[in-house]
């Protein structure tokens, strides 16, 4: 099986819902084992949250995507450029979560 | 998916699609556009006149971390003249105030701007810390957020400015007119989408953000990389205002325009004169001379609870009735400092940065 390597970041207070780190390197299957289709950051995420999230997975995913108020970057990209659950991960992106819920 | 240009510049690769317009555009192009509309905000509201000394209201966290860097970026391009000033309040809060406040310390320096810290001890003589061990975690929202704004507003007199300026944004100002809906709080919804309040004789308020949402002040923060304070007050968050946010979120992912449109709905609701007249003439506190809409203040009657040992009898009219009826308040008790409105004069010296 072949993998890939990515970076995670989470910032905003989401870094409290994973061990309190911020930063992670995270390696996947290239290809998503299902439907062997290349692996998306929906997979991402998916994989996140039964992976590396230790506590509330609700205030993370609902109904299979980030909660609404987190943000989402493709290499510093919003990633509602990048076709969002859709983008097609590749070795070396970096991609970065952070929540705007928590206070100003 | 092939990378695509920015829609103002054409040149650069666009990095954010904006919530407000859905308009593709680079990082450069952003830091413009957002801090120019908010310079159209204050320059259309006419918040600021030339020579005024504004405080900015610096919790360490994001709003008001973007909202000190705007203020200082745009009182120097378009020289608007203000002298601006930090202003934070520290609650007293183990773990959470101490952390934010080195934020705080860390933009004094960053943006060259003197910075004032007041604390409720020193002002009320009580921490929260020590007001949570007293009263539980089920009123002490009350006590924190009477005990704020009293504070901000006799921090501002000791700075002697004019003005106070908060980071409340678009998505803060939307939460509140749904929350004075479901309580129907008509009176306060009147007021709550006004850009700048200001009572008789109060220090007037603002809220340059008033238009600005909450995921570009998020985006600004980060493409600037800007130094702020993200965790969530350790004594209990307001449920109410949290299921508001959340329920905000999801109107706003299924039409980003949702956050304008109920800042709008609001501001429309136009308020009757009778319900305006239900509200109280304003006078002045008998013991510490804040404003007040009854012989003793908010933050007087909270205090002398808790100094008493009854911290019900701040909350409500029983526990009032029950402090009362041990008779009047000790000549000993102890006090919030007289307050008075900025002089001409500031009062006390400033900590500068280093
Ligand atoms: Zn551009
Ligand atoms: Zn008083």
């Amino acid at each position: 099986m072949t993998t890939i390597s990515v970076k995670v970041e989470f910032s905003g207070g989401l870094e409290l819902l994973f061990s309190n780190q911020r930063s992670h390197a995270v390696t996947i299957p290239s290809t998503d084992p299902t439907d062997s289709a290349p692996t998306n950051l929906q997979y991402l995420i998916t994989y996140l949250r039964d992976n590396l999230l230790k506590e509330r997975v609700e205030l993370f995913v609902e109904n299979e995507t980030v909660r609404p108020g987190i943000l989402v970057l493709v290499n510093d990209t919003d990633w509602e450029l990048e076709g969002e659950g859709d983008y097609v991960l590749k070795d070396g992106d970096e991609i970065v979560f952070i929540s705007t819920l928590h206070g100003g | 998916m092939a990378p695509r240009t920015c829609a103002l510049c054409e040149t650069a690769k666009a990095m954010l699609k904006r919530p407000k317009t859905g308009q593709q555009i680079c990082r450069d192009c952003f830091f413009y556009v957002f801090e120019t509309e908010v310079h159209n905000t204050i320059t259309e509201s006419k918040l600021f006149q030339r020579g005024d000394r504004v405080a900015i209201g610096a919790s360490g966290g994001k709003d008001s971390t973007v909202l000190a860097r705007v203020m200082k970026t745009l009182n120097e391009r378009y020289d608007y003249g203000l002298e601006l000033f930090l202003l934070s309040i520290d609650e007293g809060i183990t773990g959470y105030r101490d952390d934010s406040l080195e934020t705080v310390k860390r933009n004094q320096e960053q943006y060259d701007m003197p910075l004032k810290i007041l604390s409720y001890d020193e002002l009320y003589g009580w921490t929260m810390d020590a007001i949570v061990s007293q009263v539980g975690r089920k009123n002490n929202c009350t006590f924190c957020g009477v005990f704020r704004r009293q504070a901000l507003d006799r921090g501002a007199a000791m700075l002697n400015v004019d003005h106070i300026v908060t980071g409340h944004n678009a998505d803060d100002i939307a939460e509140t007119v749904l929350m004075n809906i479901m309580r129907g709080d008509i009176a306060r919804l009147g007021r709550c989408t006004a850009i700048c309040t200001q009572g008789e004789d109060t220090i007037k308020r603002s809220k340059p953000f008033k238009y600005a949402y909450e995921k570009e002040i998020v985006m600004y923060a980060y493409f600037k990389k800007l130094d702020y304070f993200s965790t969530e007050c350790i004594y209990s968050p307001d449920a109410y205002r949290g299921h508001a946010r959340v329920f905000l979120k999801e109107l706003e992912a299924a039409r980003p325009s949702a956050i304008i449109d109920i800042i709008h709905s609001g501001e429309a609701f136009e308020v009757r004169e009778e319900v305006k007249a239900t509200q109280r003439v304003q006078q002045t506190c008998k013991r510490c001379g804040y404003m007040s809409s009854n012989d003793l203040c908010k933050a007087c009657t909270l205090l002398e609870g808790l100094e008493r040992g009854m911290a019900i009898a701040g909350i409500t009219d029983r526990g009032r009735k029950q402090l009362e009826a041990q008779g009047p308040a000790p000549d000993n008790l102890r006090t919030i400092p007289l307050f008075k409105l900025p002089s001409a004069n500031p009062t006390i010296a400033i900590e500068t940065a280093s």
